[in-house]
């Protein structure tokens, strides 16, 4: 669609006040969509349009709106992110959608993501995994030379395709077993593949997996289903560089 | 390895183990598939009786070697189902909607029933030991002699038991559910293994493929063969 013609969507989406109460679908007509909004600017009208009812916006998660923050969580007609792979809730346009359409949006769903409000989960636990061991240790003082370590151009980019990692959680939301071993991968296996990250090498991974295990998320079954919703695209190799890292800390 | 109760409390650990297990599975599978085609070597069987005798002369080895399977077997199957039990914990509300996004999804059919295709797995084997090993569904036996001396003719046994229609049929599924599961569980097992860069993953799950589709027709040739040949 590339005409400015406003599209008409049914909107099912869930609202739940706390983790304490059930939630439920609410069902929304709008038919004053621009194809070529956002999927975020497009729930920004509908809540300008639930309070000028007078009746309480839904709550969604946002910061950048450029897809790096990894805020925008809404899992969307069943798809973490929704229809579009490597894009972010946030950079998806109406446009990929067909006038008439219903549009279901869920949170992300998992014991270790616990409800907050609407469409808004704690994400926490990524935050303790990265204190568990997603750091590496350095000199504090003057700032070291940037070539001081030289590192081949392969494996800096190699560990550049995992530090892509925004750490939205998509991942974990469409896995069939709420396993959060790509972002828990990702995340080792870009310290893995440099230098700087050797002094902590085997305690991070140990750390890590363990507060994984903590934190309440299930075990991965290589579905490769988290592959295919990562907004950057990262890919399941990070989950197999994770168990290769732990057997080396182990054996 | 720390310790296997270690090893086990740790998701990473565990699916090392289911790996480690599946893999070694698998190499028994071809490497009881080998022996089983020697049914066919052009001399009436004989070749898979003397292959027969010589699993049992083996004595304590094929003992230890029997042990191990078993281990092995159980703990695979431990793993995996308690792996498939802790989903309903780790999202105990589901999605009312879902769906894969493709693309490189390996969410299919076969991966998908991996809990099933195994729990098939497990009942078959109990009941096949029982069949052929302990001859509990068919108590006649058979004698031939090889280098003068009397011993049971197994190459009959095969071929009697796969004159029953209701037996092949049987067999013919439990094949194809081998085949399932390991379409996802070779796949499966190189990720859980540490293997592959981002460019090699599709070509891992390929070979998967081949490995369970080469496995699951072998197996199934024995079977229909015989039932369609009325002997080896
Ligand atoms: C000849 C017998 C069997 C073979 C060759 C075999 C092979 C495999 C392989 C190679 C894997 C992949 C391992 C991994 O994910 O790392 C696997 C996974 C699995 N197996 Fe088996 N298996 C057999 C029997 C069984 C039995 C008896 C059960 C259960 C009763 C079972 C249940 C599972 C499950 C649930 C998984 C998936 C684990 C997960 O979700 O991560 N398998 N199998
Ligand atoms: S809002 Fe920042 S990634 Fe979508």
């Amino acid at each position: 669609m590339s005409n400015n013609e406003t599209m008409s969507l049914t909107l099912k989406i869930w609202r739940q006040k706390n983790q304490n109460t059930k939630g439920f679908f609410e069902e929304h007509k709008m038919d004053d969509v621009n194809p070529h909004m956002s999927f975020l600017e497009m729930l920004d009208l509908l809540n300008e349009h639930l309070m000028q009812d007078q009746k309480e916006p839904i709550e969604f998660d946002h910061d950048c709106r450029e897809g790096i923050c990894g805020s925008c969580n809404l899992v969307i007609n069943g798809v973490a992110h929704g229809p579009e792979m490597r894009t972010a809730a946030c950079q998806l346009h109406m446009r990929k959608f067909n006038d008439g359409d219903t549009i279901t949006i869920e949170p992300w769903r998992a014991e270790a993501f616990p409800m907050i409000k609407d469409l808004v989960v704690d994400r926490s636990a990524f935050d303790r995994i990265m204190s568990a061991g997603g750091y590496v240790s350095v000199g504090t003082g003057n700032a070291p030379d940037a070539n001081a370590i030289p590192i081949p151009k392969q494996q800096a980019d190699q560990a550049m395709d995992y530090a892509v990692c925004i750490g939205c959680g998509a991942c974990v939301a469409s896995c069939p077993n709420s396993s959060a071993s790509l972002f828990t991968g990702a995340k080792i296996s870009q310290f893995a593949n440099l230098p700087q990250g050797e002094p902590e090498r085997k305690r991070r991974v140990v750390a890590m997996v363990e507060q994984m295990e903590k934190e309440g998320f299930g075990d991965c079954s290589n579905y490769a289903e988290c592959e295919a919703v990562c907004p950057v695209g990262i890919s399941i190799s990070a989950i197999a560089e994770m168990r290769r890292e732990y057997m080396k800390a182990l054996i | 390895m720390a310790s296997l109760t270690a090893a086990l409390q740790s998701s990473v650990g565990r699916k090392i183990l289911t790996g480690i297990t599946g893999i070694f599975l698998v190499i028994f599978l071809v490497v009881h598939l080998a022996g089983n085609l020697t049914l066919f070597a052009p001399d009436q069987g004989e070749s898979f009786n003397l292959y027969a005798q010589f699993l049992h002369d083996l004595g304590p080895l094929l003992w230890i070697a029997e042990i191990i399977l078993v281990v092995l077997f159980l703990l695979h199957a431990y793993i995996g189902i308690s792996i498939y039990l802790r989903r309903k914990k780790a999202r105990p509300e589901n999605y009312h909607l879902y769906k894969s996004q493709g693309g490189p999804s390996k969410q299919n059919f076969a991966s998908k029933s991996m809990a099933v295709t195994g729990v098939v797995l497990l009942i078959f084997v109990v009941l096949h030991i029982l069949h052929f090993k302990y001859q509990a569904f068919s108590p006649e036996t058979y004698y031939t002699t090889i280098n003068g001396e009397e011993v049971k003719d197994l190459t009959r046994h095969v071929v009697e038991a796969f004159q029953n229609i209701w037996v092949v049929l049987a067999y013919t599924f439990v094949m194809l559910m081998v085949g399932v599961h390991l379409k996802h569980g070779v796949w499966s097992a190189f990720i859980s293994l540490g293997a592959g860069n981002p460019k090699k993953t599709a070509v891992l799950y390929t070979i998967g493929t081949i490995v369970a589709v080469l496995l699951s027709l072998g197996f199934l040739f024995i079977p229909i063969y015989i039932y369609l040949n009325g002997g080896v």
